[in-house]
């Protein structure tokens, strides 16, 4: 009988009430969720729907969150991370292989339109299918899942650092007789992904369509003749792709199961990786260079900027104002009369930014830019911009370097 | 590279195709190709012999004998012939140490597949994208391998192999008209034909303008819609440093430039 009967508390609801009374707000959050009346319905208490707005109004929100912020007051619907639809594939009937390149350890952007060039094929054919990457060496990509791997086959040892083909293409040979993928995708790039394809394609005995570019299940449109032609074919198991051939995938999670291969691979590797050598950063061609130190009107001292270039091993490159005047050859203007430069990094020591200077560096990631004047172009485009003497910083810049590399010399010794 | 006395008996194949300008579509000595001619003339002008499958009548095989070669070995064969049985058939009789292609070819498949394939067929390693041959010792080449951004690795390969030779490669000498059209012409039919059954099931047209990739919203509800289609660019804006001494502006330069991995 005691549970039927319905025990009220006058005290809390004076202060529910009593919109004055210190513990108001406090009793209403707490029993905001859900309140039950007498009767066993729900009741919705109308007053503590809202908030009280700057001025002492009553404020719904009547958009749920999803409303601009009012009034410096962040709607908590915005913040909030969306959690993606997990697509599972369990006991998947065939796979398809990706090979990413995995530039830096990541996951680039042509590797993702593979991986989604992948998922259209999948979608495209009958059954279930499994999108399987095989990654080569310790990899840093965390976001595996958020670019549609549903299995990965990470294949990890010492042997696999550095340049080793050889030992890739067994490797590979090796999840072919295992695996027995239905295709074959990896993207045609010079980073990594032609030469181990074509190698593969060698090795396998299969006839690769190069730069697909627009591949569906049973035809694939692929660039000939140096990029002249169009050749429609039919889609063959294994395939070099374009960039852009396909939209990555963005709406599902994928689980990401690690696979590994049965038996291991060991190959005698009979090209010999020497590493990387040293080049002069001058001899680089100012339109692939990767770091760039520019000068412009700015520069007074041209022997220190020659030096700072030197010092932080960058490529010279130069503003129309500083050519004209003689101080630089004009094979290393920058800009839309000259060079349109790829760099990642570019600094842009006393340039105030043209807007040709500006179309010329359009590709660069970083752009630093050291000027005295704060309101020019350059300043708004840079990443990181100083607004100082261009000497004074290149002064210091040139020692920091030299510190830096007596410092390695050190640790080295 | 000054041929020495080294590379006397060195013997080099160099593999030429038929180029086409990318503008008007004409014949002409294909750059890779030529850079790869260019590279056996200078290890060793003596054992270099420039090898071409197909129409022994193509005008743009004389480019490349204009470049200073006496002559041209071109195995006949019909235009829809595939070209590896016919030179992996020839080179394995010839048996030379080194075999230069170019990377892709500028006319036909262009797949970039025949120096894996005749690497394959021949069991040779293959070398890609290689920028020069630095020196040649005990039977090992010290090659330089081109990578992107300008950069170099050294490789080291025994001999025999097969090389692709990259456009950073030292760029090709003139072609002159009087040494071209006095160059031999040496033709014989190919050992093997094989037509290329799968070639014949494509079809081909002029390149279509690949379609630009639009940035598509994907909002849920018709706010986001909205912020996504009036809102600005967002232009970051980025770091200003100012009024602060120059040393300290310079460390978070230098810092940034460590960060982005670009100090060697």
């Amino acid at each position: 009988m005691s549970d039927e009967i319905i025990r009220r508390d006058p005290r809390a609801e004076w202060i529910a009430r009593n919109r004055l009374h210190p513990l108001h707000d406090a009793m209403q959050q707490a029993g905001a969720a859900e309140t039950r009346g007498p009767s066993g319905l729900i009741r919705r208490n109308p007053h503590a729907v809202g908030f009280i707005g700057p001025n002492g109004i009553k404020r719904i929100d009547r958009m749920n969150g999803n409303g601009p912020a009012v009034g410096g007051r962040r709607s908590a619907g915005a913040a909030k991370e969306v959690e993606l639809p997990l697509h599972k594939v369990e006991n998947p009937d065939y796979y398809v292989v990706v090979v990413p390149d995995m530039v830096g350890g990541r996951l680039s952007g042509h590797d993702r339109d593979v991986i989604g060039q992948a998922h259209k094929l999948i979608r495209e054919g009958e059954g279930a299918g499994a999108v399987l990457a095989v990654v080569f060496g310790e990899h840093r990509e965390e976001a595996f899942d958020k670019a549609g791997v549903d299995r990965l086959l990470n294949i990890t040892g010492e042997a696999y650092e550095g340049y080793t083909p050889e030992l890739r293409v067994a490797a590979l040979e090796q999840v072919e007789k295992e695996y027995a993928p239905k295709y074959w995708l990896l993207p045609d790039s010079v980073a990594a992904g032609f030469e181990i394809g074509c190698r593969l394609a060698a090795r396998i005995g299969e006839r690769p369509a190069t730069q697909a570019w627009q591949v569906s299940s049973d035809e694939a449109i692929c660039r000939g003749a140096g990029g002249t032609t169009d050749i429609t074919r039919k889609t063959p198991r294994l395939m070099l792709l374009a960039e852009e051939c396909a939209e990555p995938i963005d709406e599902t999670r994928h689980e990401v199961l690690p696979l590994e291969l049965e038996t291991s691979v060991s190959v005698q590797a009979v090209i010999q990786d020497c590493g990387q050598v040293a080049v002069d950063p001058n001899a680089i061609p100012l339109g692939e260079a990767e770091f760039i130190l520019s000068a412009g009107n700015g520069v007074t001292d041209w022997n220190q900027f020659h030096q700072a270039a030197e010092a932080l091993g960058a490529t010279e490159g130069a503003s129309r104002v500083a050519v004209d005047d003689g101080n630089m050859p004009r094979f290393r203007q920058v800009g839309a009369t000259g060079t349109w430069v790829t760099a990642r990094v570019y600094v842009a020591v006393g340039i105030s930014g043209a807007v040709q200077h500006l179309q010329g560096i359009g590709q660069c990631d970083k752009v630093i830019a050291i000027n005295t004047d704060v309101g020019c172009d350059m300043v708004k485009r840079a990443a990181l911009s100083c607004i100082a003497d261009s000497g004074e910083v290149m002064a210091e810049l040139i020692r920091l370097a030299n510190a830096y590399r007596q410092e390695v010399v050190e640790n080295a010794a | 590279m000054q041929p020495d006395k080294q590379n006397a008996n060195l013997r080099i194949a160099a593999l030429v195709s038929v180029g086409k300008h990318p503008g008007s579509g004409r014949a002409r000595r294909a750059e890779q190709d030529a850079r790869a001619v260019e590279m056996g003339l200078a290890m060793a002008p003596q054992g270099l012999e420039v090898l071409h499958a197909g129409d022994p009548h193509a005008e743009a095989l004389r480019a490349y004998a204009g470049m200073g070669l006496k002559k041209l070995r071109i195995l006949q064969q019909g235009e829809n012939a595939d070209a590896v049985p016919a030179l992996s058939q020839y080179l394995s009789e010839t048996k030379p140490d080194i075999v230069l292609t170019g990377v892709r070819a500028e006319s036909g498949e262009s797949s970039g597949m025949m120096a894996y394939l005749l690497g394959e067929k021949l069991g040779m390693p293959v070398v890609t994208r290689i920028a020069e041959i630095v020196s040649i010792d005990n039977g090992q080449a010290n090659l330089l391998q081109a990578l992107p951004r300008g950069q170099r690795r050294a490789l080291r390969v025994p001999l025999p192999f097969v090389a692709s030779v990259d456009m950073a490669a030292a760029t090709p000498r003139q072609s002159a008209f009087g040494p071209a059209s006095r160059a031999e012409m040496e033709a014989k039919a190919a050992d093997v034909e094989v037509l290329d059954e799968v070639q014949a099931s494509w079809s081909e047209a002029p390149a279509r303008k690949r379609p630009k990739r639009l940035k598509v919203v994907k909002a849920k509800t018709a706010a986001d819609r909205f912020k996504a289609a009036t809102a600005k660019s967002s232009g970051d804006g980025g770091k200003v440093l100012r009024d602060k001494p120059a040393s300290e502006m310079a460390q978070a330069v230098f810092d940034l430039l460590l960060e982005e991995g670009v100090i060697r």
